[in-house]
């Protein structure tokens, strides 16, 4: 959360999973960001792209698999609108060795596929990547994803 | 009622405020005069308009926020009359344009259509402050001033005849429009 902060993060736009969830007591306790909850996870995108037209910083936290169900709206705040969204996603299943879970199979592939520059971090001690890879994409008017190890999720 | 007439009696009322149109709206609204804080959401995802309007509606807080979306668009996204209501926003119109039909693949029926979708209902078990709905441009235009000046978070039904000949031109470059976009919005 304080990496969040610090990052200048204005509206946190998100859908947890059991990773990420224990992060709400700490987003709604937030002075300086707005937590935004949505429906899907496809929502998030494009409600990231009004904030980012209206002057905000949105961040898009979701789990990998709301990332396969955000394919359009990603497509179209991405590709379309060309917009310098970045998200946090969590990587259910990475650390479960030998996973034959596809939702940890099929994420690389497909941000390698959509052609979005990403950040793996699967240690705390990796923040500073994350904080590093984020500022390096807003400067360059890029997308970007944190892929966040997670076990099972 | 004639969609383009129903349009320009928002057009006539709409002030200063944020206008968002896709699909069907964006095909129509830029036959009135152009306005700095007019975002025609073309190319789009469909289903998505509310949600971009939500994000401006919530990034621009003192603005007013008119977000036109057809029924076909409002099935792909239901959800969003949900997350609409639980972010909290006030200053946001969402106005749904019910014809019953996919205009752009050549009017095919929605599945609204065949299950008779009340979407003023679904609206109201959302949690929408004010929900009206309207069939006959007479009460529109009579009632279309206070309607938007309800409390917000608002959502208007209406109804509006197909338009037989779907053909939707973006009004220039994305890029070049978000810019604009922006600096009317004072946003560097």
């Amino acid at each position: 959360m304080r990496t969040i902060e610090a990052l200048g993060v204005t509206h946190v736009v998100w859908l947890p999973d059991s990773a990420i969830g224990p992060w709400q007591q700490a987003l709604e306790a937030s002075t300086s960001v707005t937590l935004v909850r949505v429906c899907r996870e496809g929502e998030a995108w494009t409600i990231a792209a009004g904030l980012w037209l209206g002057g905000k910083r949105p961040l898009v936290v979701i789990q990998n698999t709301g990332l396969f169900e955000s394919g359009d709206a990603l497509r179209n705040v991405l590709f379309d609108l060309r917009l310098p969204i970045f998200a946090l996603i969590g990587y259910r299943g990475y650390l479960v060795p030998n996973s034959a879970d596809t939702a940890k199979l099929l994420t690389e592939p497909i941000l390698h596929a959509w052609g979005i520059e990403r950040v793996l971090i699967d240690s705390p001690e990796e923040l500073p990547r994350l904080a590093s890879f984020y500022r390096d994409c807003q400067a360059a008017g890029v997308p970007g994803v944190a892929l966040i190890a997670e076990g099972k999720g | 009622m004639p969609l383009v007439a129903a349009l320009e009696v928002v057009h006539r009322l709409r002030g200063e405020s944020v206008v968002l149109t896709t699909m069907g709206s964006a095909r129509e609204w830029p036959k009135f005069s152009p306005h700095p804080l007019d975002f025609h959401y073309i190319p789009s995802a469909m289903g998505h308009a509310p949600m971009v309007g939500l994000g401006l509606a919530l990034a621009q807080p003192k603005r007013h926020v008119i977000a036109f979306n057809g029924d076909g668009c409002m099935l792909m996204s239901l959800g969003c009359l949900v997350t609409i209501v639980a972010s909290g926003v006030k200053n946001l119109t969402l106005i749904g344009l019910e014809n019953g039909v996919y205009e752009v693949t050549g009017g095919q029926a929605t599945a609204g259509a065949a299950a008779k979708v009340d979407f003023a209902g679904m609206a109201r078990s959302a949690g929408f402050t004010s929900v009206t709905e309207f069939s006959d441009l007479a009460e529109w235009e009579a009632r279309a001033a206070e309607t938007l000046a309800l409390p917000g978070p608002r959502f208007i039904v209406l109804k509006v005849a197909r338009v037989a000949d779907y053909e939707l031109t973006a009004p220039g470059p994305m890029a070049e429009r978000i810019v604009k976009f922006r600096a009317a919005l004072g946003v560097s």
